[in-house]
């Protein structure tokens, strides 16, 4: 970016409980470039689960901050993240979106290529020098940074971002939380909800992790839980907190009334759904104690990890991934994670819970959609009204769900990252 | 009704995209029998998915789906507030298969919808079991197999399709 800033992109003042972001982050063309490369090819980006690719042979191509991946398991049972681009003449080489290959073609020479990325051969090679094949310009190539945390597997486009584990930081323990859900691993489910909102991708990061806006925003979908739950048990965000969990993660804990299929019972399920979800928590309460299992079975979690990943432990368990096209336009991919040992019974609960909440066809998403779709076109004001306030909370000793600390942790580290030079673009660092 | 024929499947299938379009939606909802089922699969899932075991967009019993007709009539219903307006063709309507008491058949679509000024298109196949009743049809599932990928930049399905 250039240093001349017409406005600084945040107003903090924590002696006042000021903090306020610039409505021109969203609009500006200028922001959306500089997000490319101060955000996007500078973060670590996920790419996805293990278990999506459970076989040698296995491959998905995928989009990641306007790259195309190749994602495979190779023959040797390895996870390989490569650049889906011919080495030869820059051809997209995978066309298909998943499936099981022991080799890739390019079509257009006719190249072909491993699943470890390695070539195999290429039509004329009597004309190549000896050893072109062994030469490492001719494989297709793998992305900078590959690595995985519990089966979480994220790429990085900068070759010297530090170690995935070190930038979980306190995001770490929470996908532990979740992961020790079960001990036989856990797995996408099939079918990818994929999606779009003609709105600043930063919109969905708050979004996500907004406790404040349930109530209102998501009015006809609480008229139903209370119809289907005892909603004297639980009351919305009971007992809950936002933490920034460091490097712009954050996240929000809290009781909820709706239920959890590992592990919270509700009326709506019967008396087949109660002794089921009572077997699955006291596996849970034998293999972590009393504390860690209510702490597993009984909360909610909507985890941020910065910059575009979104695992909520909510009334299913979701994994979502969303990708700026424009200042105005973002796609955005979500899948349902499951454990690998639930029965057929819970496993169509949590279906069936899922799609009542979240998704495209859900009772909620879509007017989560529809209010960051008028937060955009409120910011065609922006010019004159330029201010949003995220200052909900500030100060307190600890952040409740519906504070907006956790938008404050981000919006901390965007800034840090678009504006590394200091005092360039806020007029104080601090949060 | 024992010998429907495609006519009077056609006038069935119009007169359903008249009430969507229209927005009649509890009047819509009683086209369909106490143990219907309303869905849409995720576009990267094969036609005969099981909702159990796979991710949908929409996966709705009767139930539900009774739900969702009283959520998209209020007005906290934000994402179709104020409605959005519609139009449905419905084409290429055949009656693929004869039971006792009920017919499979299938039918494409192309659903515009527009809202503050932009317009979407939906395109797709619905697939229909429809009972046969003494006084006409009855919806005992409705499919709808959405073309093109993912619902880009469409966003979502806040209509019913």
């Amino acid at each position: 970016m250039n240093a001349e800033q017409p406005q600084p992109a945040l107003l903090v003042d924590p002696a006042q409980r000021i903090f306020k972001v610039a409505r021109r982050n969203f609009v500006d063309p200028e922001i959306f470039r500089a997000e490319k490369e101060m955000i996007f090819d500078r973060s670590w980006l996920y790419l996805g689960h293990s278990s999506e690719l459970p076989k040698p042979g296995d491959f998905i191509t995928r989009k990641v901050a306007g790259r195309g991946i190749l994602f495979t398991r190779d023959s040797k049972g390895q996870l390989r993240a490569l650049l889906n681009t011919c080495p030869h003449r820059g051809a997209q080489v995978c066309r298909e979106r998943k499936g099981n290959a022991k080799s890739f073609q390019c079509f257009y020479h006719g190249w072909v290529f491993g699943a470890d990325g390695k070539l195999r051969s290429q039509p004329g090679e009597a004309s190549y020098p000896e050893g072109f094949k062994g030469r490492d310009t001719s494989n297709m190539q793998p992305v900078p940074r590959f690595e995985t945390y519990r089966d979480f597997n994220f790429i990085s486009f900068d070759s010297n971002i530090m170690p995935l584990v070190d930038y979980l930081a306190g995001a770490k323990e929470y996908l532990d939380v979740i992961c020790d859900q079960t001990d036989a691993g856990m797995s996408i489910v099939a079918g990818s909800q994929e999606y779009s909102i003609r709105a600043n991708w930063k919109l969905l990061t708050e979004n996500s992790i907004d406790g404040y806006h349930a109530a209102t925003t998501h009015a006809t979908y609480f008229d139903i839980l209370m119809s289907s739950t005892d909603n004297l048990a639980t009351g919305m965000g009971a007992g809950g907190y936002g933490y920034d969990l460091g490097n712009g993660h954050a996240v929000l804990e809290y009781g909820a009334p709706w239920g959890r299929p590992v592990a919270q019972w509700i009326p709506g399920w019967g008396e087949a759904g109660k002794s089921e979800i009572g077997r699955i928590y006291d596996n849970l309460v034998a293999r972590h104690g009393q504390e860690r299992a209510d702490r597993i079975a009984r909360r909610n979690r909507n985890l941020f990890i910065f910059p575009n990943l979104v695992v909520n432990d909510i009334m299913a368990l979701t994994v979502r991934t969303y990708f700026p096209m424009a200042p105005d336009y973002m796609v955005i991919n979500a899948w349902a994670l499951a454990p690998n040992d639930e029965s057929a019974w819970a496993r169509k609960y949590r279906l069936n819970n899922f799609l009542e909440f979240l998704g495209p066809g859900g009772f909620a998403t879509p007017d989560d959609a529809e209010a960051l779709e008028h937060c955009q076109r409120g910011f065609e004001n922006s010019k004159e009204a330029l201010w949003n306030d995220i200052s909900k909370g500030m100060g307190k000793e600890k952040a409740q769900h519906d504070d907006e600390l956790q938008m404050r942790a981000f919006w901390t580290q965007w800034n840090k990252q678009m504006f590394p030079a200091p005092a360039s673009g806020i007029k104080s660092a601090a949060a | 009704m024992q010998s429907a024929n495609r006519t009077e499947v056609e006038d069935f299938l119009f007169n359903e995209a008249e009430l969507l379009d229209q927005w009649r939606l509890p009047e819509w909802l009683t086209l369909f029998t106490d143990d219907a089922r309303y869905e849409v699969p995720c576009t990267d899932l094969p036609a005969d998915a099981s909702s159990d075991v796979n991710l949908f967009y929409i996966a709705d019993d009767r139930a539900r789906l009774g739900e969702r007709v009283k959520r998209l009539m209020k007005r906290t219903a934000h994402a179709e507030f104020p409605h959005s307006k519609t139009s449905r063709i419905v084409g290429n309507v055949r009656i693929q298969s004869r039971r006792e008491d009920e017919i499979d058949v299938t039918s494409v679509f192309q659903t515009l919808r527009t809202k503050d000024g932009v317009t979407d298109l939906y395109f797709g196949t619905n697939k229909y079991r429809l009972a046969l009743r003494d006084d006409g049809f009855r919806i005992r599932e409705k499919r709808c197999l959405l073309g093109g990928e993912g619902l880009r930049p469409s966003g979502r399905i806040s209509i019913v399709l």
